[in-house]
């Protein structure tokens, strides 16, 4: 299955786009819903080879800024999910990923992931107080720490399945 | 169970020692990155990437308008439950309003007049005309994305274009940003990058309405009015000033005045502005096309007839 690896991984990120934008909608609180691709990125990063990680964070990132109905300067999420998928990709070689490790991972990576986006668009002039900015990463954490019990496993394993040397172990 | 995941695991840690994170992979994907936001930052309305979101949006738009369709029986699932009792709270509610309106509109001759003398020269002046295409939201832009912009589902197909004017039944939306041949991403008035020009219905004096960023029904628009000396009364209307050749047509409405704040410091008035349109349940909107305009479903003209 190490051929279909890339397609399914990418699949797996746009299906969550389009969930995020379509469906999640509905359910937002304060207009915040759950970074399904931010998910996808971690639950990669925790299973396959480091370099398809990054690269699988790379391209959700640029997914995240190209599709409508996104309008912000493009390479923004590119960049935040970079520095997730090479986060979470060293902590797991810190630490077994437990449930608990990885809920904290989660939790860690979607913190710093929005916060990146955020801080570069105060750099590029955006107009936002610090206290609305923090407002937006702490709900978009909660939700993201909330969805992991459902997205988390199912991916992980899903990943581990693609990974010739894994189903080998 | 317990069994297979401990074997998986001591898997991961073989495959480890191979795969440190490659750090020379992690500083190209950062200065890619960068270079994207660069490109994108200094570029403007005619950046290099305009040309790659308009490929991604051709791609990804059918399937947000087929996923928004596919939720949409779950998602009005809660207005169908409404007790009874509920509904008729809400008809007590709307009679008591409407009684107030018209108490409203039969004391405030004056400024209907005045109402009605606008509507009647702007129709003079520039045959109005304008037909709605309708459409669907079908995609919503997150909040931690820090802009607030919707997808709908009609396109360069259904005849719009960039900088057309978005409307539902309650007032203004927002304007087209950019379209694919079946989608256009709009963005919305409440958008911090928003700026609208507006006229105080009451008094006529203009002002450019900002957008704050925030969906929350308390959220609301600034309204700086260009004449300091002009105070807005609460509950003033406020409408589009628009422009023939502007992306924003001339009286829609936008919103009431819900506060006024004047400083010394500051040369303008600023007000609250509630937007009419309920941005956090947008579902069906119409954008203003040019009449006659030739496009893959229904249009409403004008008039009120379908097309």
């Amino acid at each position: 299955m190490t051929r279909f690896r890339a397609p399914i991984a990418l699949v797996a990120v746009v299906v969550a786009l389009v969930l995020q934008v379509s469906l999640f909608p509905h359910l937002a609180w304060q207009g915040v819903v759950p970074n399904l691709c931010l998910l996808v990125v971690v639950a990669a990063a925790l299973t396959i080879n480091a370099p398809s990680a990054l690269l699988l964070g790379f391209a959700a990132g640029v997914a995240l800024d190209l599709a409508p109905p996104a309008d912000h300067v493009a390479g923004r999420w590119a960049l935040a999910l970079t520095v997730v998928a090479f986060l979470a990709v060293r902590v797991r070689q810190d630490v077994r990923p437990t449930a608990v490790a990885v809920v904290a991972t989660v939790a860690a990576a979607s913190f710093v992931g929005t916060s990146i986006f955020a801080l570069t668009g105060l750099l590029l002039g955006d107009s936002w107080s610090v206290g609305e900015l923090l407002r937006v990463v702490g709900i978009a954490v909660v939700w993201d720490v909330l969805l992991t019990p459902f997205v988390l496993p199912p991916l992980m394993r899903l990943f581990g399945r693609l990974d010739p040397r894994l189903a080998a172990a | 169970m317990a069994d297979t995941r401990e074997r998986r695991w001591r898997g991961i840690d073989r495959l480890d020692a191979r795969s440190r994170p490659p750090r020379s992979l992690f500083v190209a994907l950062l200065l890619a990155s960068a270079t994207l936001i660069t490109l994108d930052y200094h570029g403007g309305t005619d950046s290099a990437m305009e040309p790659a979101r308009r490929v991604v949006g051709e791609a990804f738009g059918p399937v947000e308008s087929v996923t928004a369709g596919v939720v949409r029986p779950f998602t009005s699932v809660p207005a169908w439950l409404r007790s009874q009792g509920a509904l008729g709270d809400e008809i007590r509610e709307l009679e008591a309003e409407n009684s107030a309106l018209r108490n409203e509109v039969e004391t405030a001759g004056f400024d209907r007049n005045r109402l009605e003398q606008y509507d009647g020269l702007t129709q003079a002046a520039q045959d109005l005309g304008q037909a709605l295409v309708p459409a669907r939201v079908v995609a919503f832009g997150p909040s931690q994305s820090f802009s607030n912009t919707v997808t709908i589902d009609a396109g360069s197909r259904a005849g719009i274009g960039p900088d057309m004017t978005v409307v539902n039944n309650d007032g203004l939306v927002g304007r087209v940003l950019r379209v694919t041949r079946s989608t256009a991403t709009v963005l919305l008035v409440t958008d911090t990058e928003s700026i609208v020009g507006g006229r105080i219905g009451s008094s006529m004096e203009i002002g450019f309405v900002h957008g704050r960023g925030s969906l929350a029904d308390d959220g609301g628009l600034d309204l700086r009015l260009v004449d300091d000396a002009v105070v807005p009364a609460e509950h003033d209307t406020v409408v589009t000033w628009g422009s023939s050749g502007g992306p924003y047509q001339p009286g829609v409405p936008i919103g009431e005045v819900t506060e006024v704040y004047s400083s010394l410091l500051e040369t303008s008035q600023r007000a609250v502005v509630r937007p009419f349109v309920d941005f956090s349940a947008l579902d069906v909107v119409g954008v203003m096309v040019p009449t006659g305009t030739t496009s893959d479903r229904a249009v409403v003209e004008a008039d009120g007839a379908l097309r």
